[in-house]
């Protein structure tokens, strides 16, 4: 093959999108959490096993982690783009990474629903 | 005035290395060029390029103190001595401060700087309402010296792939000039993870643009276009 600079791939547009706006969905869920362990009485194993035994608290949970995974996702690709030269070391580099976050989902779905 | 300039001659240095200078001259409201072409009477051997040393053609664009400037509009008493020059980062190296900018124009023809128009000429110009011709307000003034993009790290990385923040603001251009019938081509040109989107808002490319523009503004009414065909 020869050894062109080939661009055209025409995507970006979308995890652009999507970093922005998982960025937000990240900085309300913080703050949310924040103020409601803020106002909580007292603050102990107890009350953080009770707050995180409902599930509408482990499903925004969830949502903050899968927002955070896929956020993670773009920054890395983009980390890896600029300064990994060789596409075959990147690819790998892409798919390790992407294993890495799927597994951490998996693993945080079971500490959610562990609780 | 103390001076400490990139040398640099492929045909007898082996490596580039820094040369100091001493100028009998009081700042007043001498620019740069000026006190390099004083030093160009010193050692003829400084290679640089200049033209029109008014801050219009470009050519004299270079590292000054660590900031990139045109040296025509740089007021020396503004630059702390020894005043280090080199030349713009993340371009290849001719002689001392002269760089190949052939990477930089590549990335400029690759916009497509010119307006499409399929419709037969008319007698006379083709027209805009002074409010769409504002809209050209702040990108026509380019003039391609080169400041921006090679203060870009990303440039610096992908200088191959990433159209950089010039070709970005000339791109905008013609994007947003009514007279122009190539939007969604020029949009789907751009639309790589590359080529537009290796722009990290960094904003080195407004910081040092000596014709205060904005190249971070206009690729981002790029990728707001971009989102409303989208969306």
């Amino acid at each position: 093959m020869v050894n062109r600079v080939v661009t055209g791939a025409h995507y970006g547009l979308r995890d652009w999108l999507v970093q922005r706006v998982t960025a937000v969905v990240m900085a309300v869920y913080t703050l949310a959490v924040a103020g409601y362990v803020w106002m909580l009485p007292s603050f102990g194993y107890d009350t953080w096993t009770e707050m995180f035994s409902g599930n509408v608290i482990r499903s925004f949970s969830l949502l903050f982690l899968l927002s955070l995974f896929y956020h993670a996702w773009i920054g890395m690709r983009d980390i890896v783009m600029d300064y990994v030269k060789p596409a075959g070391i990147r690819l790998v580099i892409h798919v390790l990474v992407i294993l890495a976050l799927l597994l951490y989902l998996i693993w945080s779905v079971q500490i959610l629903w562990g609780i | 005035m103390k001076f400490r300039i990139y040398r640099y001659n492929p045909d007898t240095d082996a490596k580039p290395y820094m040369q100091d200078y001493d100028l009998d001259l009081q700042a007043g409201d001498a620019m740069l060029l000026d006190a390099l072409l004083l030093l160009k009477q010193q050692d003829d051997s400084i290679g640089f390029r200049k033209s029109c040393r008014e801050g219009v053609c470009g050519s004299d664009a270079m590292s000054i103190n660590g900031r990139n400037g045109l040296a025509c509009i740089t007021p020396l008493s503004s630059l702390k001595q020894p005043i280090e020059i080199r030349p713009l980062p993340g371009l290849p190296i001719i002689r001392d401060l002269i760089v190949d900018m052939t990477q930089f124009f590549k990335q400029y023809h690759s916009i497509k700087p010119y307006l499409v128009n399929n419709d037969p000429p008319p007698e006379t110009e083709r027209l805009q309402s002074p409010q769409a011709r504002s809209e050209l307000d702040g990108l026509y003034e380019c003039i391609l010296c080169g400041c921006c993009t090679t203060a870009c790290p990303s440039f610096w990385w992908n200088p191959d792939k990433f159209v950089g923040p010039a070709g970005l603001l000339q791109a905008y251009r013609f994007i947003a000039d009514t007279r122009d019938q190539d939007t969604a081509a020029r949009l789907d040109n751009l639309e790589d993870p590359y080529r537009l989107f290796r722009c990290h808002t960094i904003m080195n490319c407004v910081d040092v643009c000596p014709k205060e523009l904005n190249p971070t503004e206009a690729i981002g009414k790029i990728k707001d276009m971009m989102v409303k065909r989208t969306v």
